[in-house]
């Protein structure tokens, strides 16, 4: 299975290559790649059906627990039979949208990326993986979104996508790892069976927090639905594909797939009920409020979503059952519907429901499509959207006390949606022809190849609801409800839910006639409500944002080399004083005999030190600096180390002789800071110097651990022949050290020679401003 | 001793950073001296200081009969006293080469040189 699965990622690499081969054509070719994972899927469907889920383990990091196993149950077929059915379809449509696109094959990339990342996402097992393939699709759709790159719209959409879903990536990560500690694995076949225990965990609410921001932010449910239409500038084959049919689903799958081990708790359904609630009441109203085509049909698709959540919030058997047919359904008509914009888009080059017109002569096939999948939007028989709407109505009357509160957003929002449907289907192909922007005229084949199949599905799976059966009854198992396979029909019956239908029905229908008029009462007055929107909020955050990294720049990155040192030293002193304190403590004196002769030399580095920095002269400061040079070296001559004190004599009156040639061709010393600076500046020597003292004192205090050098000591003779074993240890034991050093010295002298010789440059220096 | 010392080496890096967080480029180079000696004296006092037993293996014996100062803080220190005797010729240079092209020696008036 995993090379079934990330096998996409090789084909996504070959696709910029074939098309080069064989132009837009190699869409066709590519499609086969999906269409080759769809039959060995439908190969599957009998043992998942039977109850087996499939399981194909490969230990990626086993140390860390990580796996990439891939697990084929119920859900994850359903999931995976949509993504890999709707891409191939899609895919063959974007290769007549986007004929002699020039970048149609990183088009092509991108799309066979995030197919295969959405695939990995509902097969993984491990929640590591899980969350890669998370945010690889989060990351493919921000491209896809960004495709025409030219236009800034696309560009901010794109960004604002990427923020907000992987922001809630990020909240996301954290409920994941939450959630593997707490139920103490990695796994989510083993996470699904300890439901009692997590649920009764402490970290509870905190788990189950991050994880919703996660599939809420993914799944566009208020507030952060904004995202959703936003992203239709993308091409529409990507509207479609990834914004209706699949990478929105992405939370619902997660949802779905935790359902057993988090749901079923008040916060669980309360927050899925509200959010759902709220998310599709606005769905409904703001898609009546567009007159683009494409913005319908998103503002449609986030009501759908919200029907979903609120359905995953409710919990009950009856209402996952009809999670999951709505699901299928909306798959089926709302890839359908984009694709069809997508044609009339290029055929007509608007989206413009108002300019629209009478299409149904120049477009017959689109015509048929659209209205067979609109059929299924507004939940009308024989369609799969009748069966899924007739299920939710079922569910919702039959559970208490959420279903009463559901079916009073539900069913004004099913109206809504049947005005918009009847919009989509009427308005463009019927009526007096309306003169659009180019004459419309028959576009490639492919494109209503990919779209026509998706609306006769519709049809035929609401004619034949039963097929799902097998499939919903093992995708329910997986997710904790199992038990006897739905029957689904396409006839239930006088009663109760077909009664909301036609109340339903009622309502649309009056939507629709008195549109016109509806949109601009809406327009007028939600105006002021979407300008205090959630939108504005993240733009309002993502400004603060920017303005704070601006300030945080300028503060931090002045210019000033002093004050990165400030900065530097200051944290130092801060964090490694903390660290002292709190793991040491302060560190005791040592007593030990001191000599007077000893504690002279001591004293004579101090004042020498204290007194180069003190002094106004050039030369005073050399001399002082020198003094204290051979101060260290009458300290290393005491405390036996004979070579270190010669080495220190050499290089110090090597030292003195270098200052005093070259700093008298310098400036004098000028007092360039203020009185405070050099206090401040004072007072972090002091600190800096202090802590020194301390460590120094804490690590002479404490135990001291074998050594290395004990060997040197003992093996020094023996094995390198030389008596002084200092000597052995820099030309022996750390030769190639040593051969570093003579590099450094005779670089550091080539760049010495350099600057003191070659001048040819300082010609063409520029004076310095004054 | 070694307590002594310490506070000896702290003094010496408190000079250092004064120094270092100085305007004046000179003043840096002088800082920076500081620094390279007090480094390698916190080295060589926090391995332990011993009188009288420089790591020398008599004639004719295959170790040193009695224990010795320890050799190895010993032979990094000398790696790090020539090392930076060449760090601070380089900088020594280059803050002349500075001066001659640039006319200042004051780091605020450095920045605005590049453009």
């Amino acid at each position: 299975m995993q090379a079934l699965v990330l096998g996409g990622f090789v084909v996504s690499g070959v696709a910029p290559w074939l098309h080069r081969l064989m132009g837009g054509r190699a869409a066709l070719l590519l499609a086969l790649w999906p269409a080759a994972i769809l039959a060995w899927l439908l190969g599957q469907w009998s043992g998942v059906v039977a109850g087996e889920a499939l399981v194909s383990e490969w230990a990626w990091m086993p140390a860390l627990d990580v796996s990439l196993t891939f697990r084929l149950d119920g859900l994850a077929l359903l999931f995976a039979l949509l993504i890999v059915g709707i891409g191939g379809l899609v895919l063959v449509y974007a290769g007549g949208y986007l004929r002699g696109h020039s970048q149609l094959p990183r088009f092509l990339v991108l799309f066979l990326v995030f197919m295969t990342a959405m695939l990995g996402l509902v097969l993984a097992d491990n929640l590591v993986a899980l969350f890669v393939f998370w945010e690889l699709t989060g990351l493919s759709s921000y491209l896809l979104i960004g495709f025409r790159h030219t236009d800034p719209l696309a560009r901010q959409a794109a960004r604002q996508a990427l923020l907000i879903t992987t922001g809630g990536g990020l909240a996301l990560l954290v409920g994941l790892i939450l959630l593997a500690q707490a139920g103490d694995s990695w796994s989510l076949a083993t996470l699904v069976t300890r439901g009692d225990t997590l649920r009764a965990h402490p970290l509870y609410p905190c788990l189950l927090a991050g994880i919703l921001l996660g599939a809420f932010t993914k799944s566009a449910q208020f507030p952060f639905q904004f995202w959703l239409p936003n992203a239709m500038v993308a091409p529409t084959p990507v509207s479609a594909y990834l914004h209706s049919a699949t990478l929105v689903k992405a939370g619902i799958y997660l949802m779905a797939r935790l359902h057993p081990a988090l749901g079923g708790s008040v916060a669980w359904t309360l927050t899925l009920v509200l959010v759902g609630g709220v998310t599709l009441v606005l769905g409904a109203v703001m898609a009546l409020r567009q007159t683009n085509l494409k913005l319908m049909l998103a503002h449609s698709t986030v009501m759908a979503l919200g029907v979903m959540t609120l359905l995953l919030g409710v919990g009950t058997r009856t209402a996952l059952t009809a999670c999951l047919v709505f699901l299928v359904a909306h798959a089926f008509y709302k890839g359908a519907l984009f694709l069809v914009a997508g044609i009339l888009d290029v055929s007509t080059g608007t989206l413009d429901i108002t300019a629209m017109g009478g299409l149904r002569h120049a477009l017959p096939g689109t015509a048929l499509v659209a209205a067979l999948a609109a059929l299924s939007l507004a939940g009308l028989p024989p369609t799969l959207g009748f069966v899924a709407k007739e299920q939710v109505w079922a569910t919702l009357l039959t559970s208490d006390p959420w279903g009463g509160v559901a079916l009073a957003a539900l069913v004004p929002a099913a109206g809504l949606m049947v005005a918009v449907a009847a919009i989509v289907a009427v308005r463009p192909f019927f009526g007096p022809p309306v003169a659009t922007p180019r004459a419309p005229r028959s576009r490639p084949s492919s494109l209503l190849l990919g779209a026509a199949p998706l609306a006769t599905l519709s049809l035929l799976a609401g004619l034949g609801p039963g097929v799902l059966d097998g499939l919903l009854s093992a995708a329910l198992s997986a997710i904790g409800a199992p038990g006897e396979a739905p029957h689904l029909a396409l006839w239930h019956g006088f009663g109760w839910p077909l009664a909301l239908s036609l109340g339903g029905l009622l309502l649309g229908w009056l939507a629709f006639r008195h549109w016109d008029r509806l949109r601009g009462w809406l327009e007028v007055g939600l105006a002021p409500w979407v300008a205090r929107g959630p939108e504005v909020w993240h733009a309002a955050l993502g400004w603060r944002t920017l303005q704070l990294a601006e300030w945080q720049t300028r503060w931090l990155q002045n210019g000033h080399l002093r004050s990165y040192l400030a900065i530097i030293l200051m944290s130092w002193i801060g964090l490694v004083g903390q660290a002292l304190v709190v793991h040491h403590g302060l560190p005791g004196w040592p007593s030990s005999g001191i000599q007077a002769f000893e504690g002279m030399v001591a004293g004579l580095m101090a004042v020498a030190a204290v007194t180069a920095c003190l002094v106004r002269s050039r030369l005073a400061a050399v001399a002082a600096l020198g003094s204290m040079g051979f101060a260290i070296a009458l300290t290393f001559v005491l405390f036996s180390a004979p070579d270190l004190a010669i080495t220190q004599l050499l290089v110090e009156t090597l030292t003195v002789v270098l200052l005093a040639l070259v700093l008298f061709r310098l400036p004098h010393f000028t007092r360039l800071s203020s009185f405070r600076q050099r206090w401040r500046d004072l007072g972090i020597a002091g600190l800096a110097g202090g802590l020194v003292t301390a460590l120094m004192l804490a690590v002479l205090d404490g135990e001291r651990l074998p050594r290395i050098s004990d060997w040197m000591v003992s093996q020094g003779q023996p094995l390198g022949h030389g008596r002084n074993l200092v000597n052995v240890i820099l030309v022996d034991i750390r030769a190639l050290d040593t051969l570093g050093e003579v590099f450094v010295l005779a670089l550091a002298a080539t760049g010495v020679y350099a600057m003191l010789c070659l001048r040819a440059e300082e010609s063409s220096w520029s004076s310095p401003a004054p | 001793m070694e307590a002594l010392l310490a506070v000896i080496v702290g003094i010496l890096f408190a000079a250092a950073v004064y120094m270092l967080l100085r305007r004046s480029i000179v003043k840096l180079v002088i800082g920076l001296m500081l620094l390279s000696n007090a480094a390698n004296l916190l080295v060589f006092v926090t391995a332990g200081l011993r009188r009288g037993a420089p790591p020398l293996v008599p004639e004719g014996l295959a170790a040193p009969p009695s224990a010795v100062a320890d050799p190895l803080p010993q032979a990094l220190v000398l790696t790090a006293i020539v090392i930076s005797f060449g760090v601070l010729s380089f900088a020594v240079v280059l803050v002349r080469r500075a001066w001659e092209l640039v006319r200042t020696d004051d780091l605020d008036r450095l920045q605005d040189t590049d453009r």
